[in-house]
């Protein structure tokens, strides 16, 4: 059976004016319809740069190594007019501060179905009208907002109509990057909601990427964890966020604390220090500076990513090194 | 002594003392385009000891701001008051003015806080300038940075805003407010455009100002798990109005509100509890429900909810909670 989404080895470097900055390194993960990856990682760690990587609809500084499959078909090699296609087509993208994304001048609805007339020769202003209504129906809104102006709605409520915006042209893959933030609560239950349901009912492939592993860990299947470029940790989401076996995804789940647990009152936790420059990474496991149990071996030697146990990956030595 | 001991002798000490700051039925009326009035606070109390931390929680659009707003002296109540250090806060410019330098305010977003064009020194001195403070400038501007943890100071003098990380911004925008030596920090939302890295270091930086300065914070914020962190009390929102207040402890072990409780179950953990979303926005502060205002999206709202005025109801040394369900007694009365 084919992938929905592989990618093999994907590499992205940008030619700057300080020589070239490897953003991401190596990345290797398949997605199959129906189900949900998590990328997770803080600010400069790759992980939007490699959602835009996969519709390549990154800036001419980048260079991009590997391949990305979407149905068996190589993205990085396509041609432009299949690329246009497929954007939108097959796989589409909820970006990051979709709130600003909306064009504040034009009604919501029409904005909908730009996608619609522009992809779908056979399409009408009538029948985009008609798919517009179902989108926002889809979306939980109710389809009388076609007519509204963004300023008239609520955070939540525009972040609906960016996924509905998302969903125009029946993509088989959705990549939201950072879908909730900014969102309160329980607006963020909500849209997660609607993408798990999304997942299940349209039988998508969801891409989910965002600094938050709480959130990830209880909306996807799996889970993989960035830094630096690279993937620390890779496995089924609940098992990664509940044991995580990396000290990085450690200190990340650390962060949003157990409410209730003792452990945790009076002592927020925190990962001192910033990541690493990626043009200028630290030599053996380039977490070490930062990293509360390092060894000396971690300054010395390269980390690959390896098993730990059945689908589960990570690059530590010190996870190597259990029996 | 120890961090407890401190922190207990400081909770002793706050339970008597008058509070720095408090809100005492204040209520603040913005008129709507369409002539209609919003109650964004409708006739909140709420106190904040002399180095207590107290978190103010709920959704977007629940007054939250509007009151730490008010509280801060931006915004005149239109009725109640704001109680600084025991006495009524006066509106005259010059009474605002002194105040304002003894009630700092910390925003969400740091890279909007700080001029792009000004250096750390820059920002941090304004506050020194504008107040006319008096003293060694730069000796001040180094000692706030270094309680906020930007050590050593001077190398930071000279940096402008992008070539600092975003936990380093907002540790500059902290430094900013302590530099005038306030009594109380006002932090909306200071870490939910944080890195989930940099969250526990900015958190910890304010825990350790309370127990090294005696400083009282309110936190304005939709993170229950950041009031689990750091704050001694939480104060739950809804609708302008105050529904749950209490220590941190009882209101999240034992939340007495269904409101809070419909927070609660929303937070992501691996062993979640049944979430209980609730639909739709927060309602229109144009048009508050009678009786119980939360009753229209209320799992368990019975019929007196929509038609009785509901008063605050203790359920526990210092816990309150605006529901008919939080009182033992008048709970029997509903059932039978």
């Amino acid at each position: 059976m084919s992938e929905l989404l592989e990618l093999q080895d994907l590499s992205v470097t940008y030619r700057t004016s300080e020589g070239p900055v490897p953003a991401v390194r190596d990345v290797s993960f398949t997605l199959p319809a129906g189900r949900s990856l998590g990328v997770a990682g803080e600010s400069g760690c790759g992980k939007s740069t490699l959602a835009a990587a996969v519709l390549r609809l990154l800036p001419a500084s980048a260079t991009l190594g590997g391949r990305i499959l979407l149905n068996g078909e190589d993205v990085l090699t396509m041609k432009f007019g299949r690329l246009r296609a497929v954007r939108w087509g097959a796989a589409s993208i909820v970006f990051q501060g979709a709130l600003h994304s909306l064009n504040p001048v034009q009604r919501v609805g029409d904005q909908i179905a730009e996608p619609i007339l522009v992809h779908d020769r056979k399409a009408t202003t009538g029948s985009a009208r008609k798919r517009v209504a179902e989108l926002l129906t889809q979306v939980g809104l109710p389809p009388r907002l076609a007519s509204s102006y963004p300023h008239q709605m609520s955070g939540g409520q525009k972040q609906r109509v960016m996924i509905a915006m998302a969903l125009a042209c029946k993509p088989q893959l959705v990549i939201a990057d950072e879908p909730t933030t900014a969102l309160d609560v329980m607006v963020q239950a909500q849209v997660l909601d609607l993408l798990t349901s999304l997942v299940r009912e349209l039988g998508l492939g969801l891409v989910i990427i965002s600094h938050d592993l709480s959130v990830l860990g209880t909306t996807c299947d799996e889970l993989m964890v960035m830094y630096a470029g690279r993937v620390v940790e890779h496995g089924p989401a609940r098992e990664v966020l509940g044991q995580p076996t990396h000290p990085y995804t450690r200190a990340l789940a650390a962060a949003f604390p157990t409410i209730g647990d003792p452990s945790s009152r009076f002592a927020p936790s925190g990962l001192p220090g910033d990541p690493p420059f990626p043009g200028d990474l630290p030599p053996g496991c380039p977490f070490h500076p930062r990293c509360p149990s390092a060894i000396e071996a971690c300054s010395q030697r390269p980390v690959e990513l390896e098993q730990v146990s059945p689908g589960r990956t990570a690059a530590c030595l010190l996870v190597e090194a259990r029996p | 002594m120890s961090e407890t001991e401190v922190r207990e002798s400081l909770m002793a000490a706050t339970t008597s003392a008058v509070p720095v700051l408090e809100a005492r039925g204040l209520s603040v009326r913005f008129r709507g385009r369409g002539g209609g009035v919003a109650n964004a606070v409708d006739g909140v109390d709420l106190a904040i000891a002399p180095g207590e931390i107290v978190a103010l929680a709920g959704e977007s659009g629940c007054g939250k701001t509007t009151l730490a707003r008010t509280l801060l002296g931006l915004v005149p109540p239109a009725q109640g008051e704001v109680r600084f250090q025991g006495k009524a806060l006066k509106s005259s410019r010059r009474a605002l003015r002194a105040y304002r330098r003894r009630v700092q305010l910390v925003l969400q977003d740091p890279t909007g806080s700080l001029n792009p064009r000004h250096t750390v020194y820059e920002a941090v001195a304004e506050g020194l300038r504008i107040h006319r403070v008096r003293g060694n400038e730069e000796q001040l501007v180094a000692e706030a940075l270094s309680r906020a943890g930007l050590r050593p100071p001077e190398r930071y003098f000279l940096r402008y805003p992008h070539e600092l990380s975003g936990g380093q911004r907002q540790r500059v925008v902290i430094a900013g407010a302590l530099v005038l030596q306030p009594e109380v920090l006002v932090a909306d939302e200071p870490v939910s455009s944080l890195d989930a890295s940099v969250r526990g270091e900015i958190l910890a930086l304010l825990l350790k100002l309370r127990d090294e300065l005696g400083l009282s914070v309110l936190v304005v914020t939709h993170d229950l798990g950041l009031a689990w962190n750091i704050a001694d009390r939480l104060a739950v929102m809804y609708l302008g109005r105050v529904v749950e207040v209490g220590p941190t402890e009882d209101v999240l072990r034992d939340p007495q509100h269904p409101y809070t409780r419909a927070l609660l179950s929303v937070v992501p953990e691996i062993d979640q509890m049944e979430p209980m979303v609730l639909q739709g926005e927060p309602p229109d502060p144009t048009r508050i429900p009678s009786g119980c205002r939360f009753h229209p999206r209320c799992p368990s709202a019975v019929e007196r909810c929509a038609r009785d005025p509901l008063p605050v109801i203790p359920v526990g040394a210092g816990h309150t909670a605006a529901c008919w369900f939080a009182d033992p007694e008048r709970r029997a009365f509903t059932d039978s």
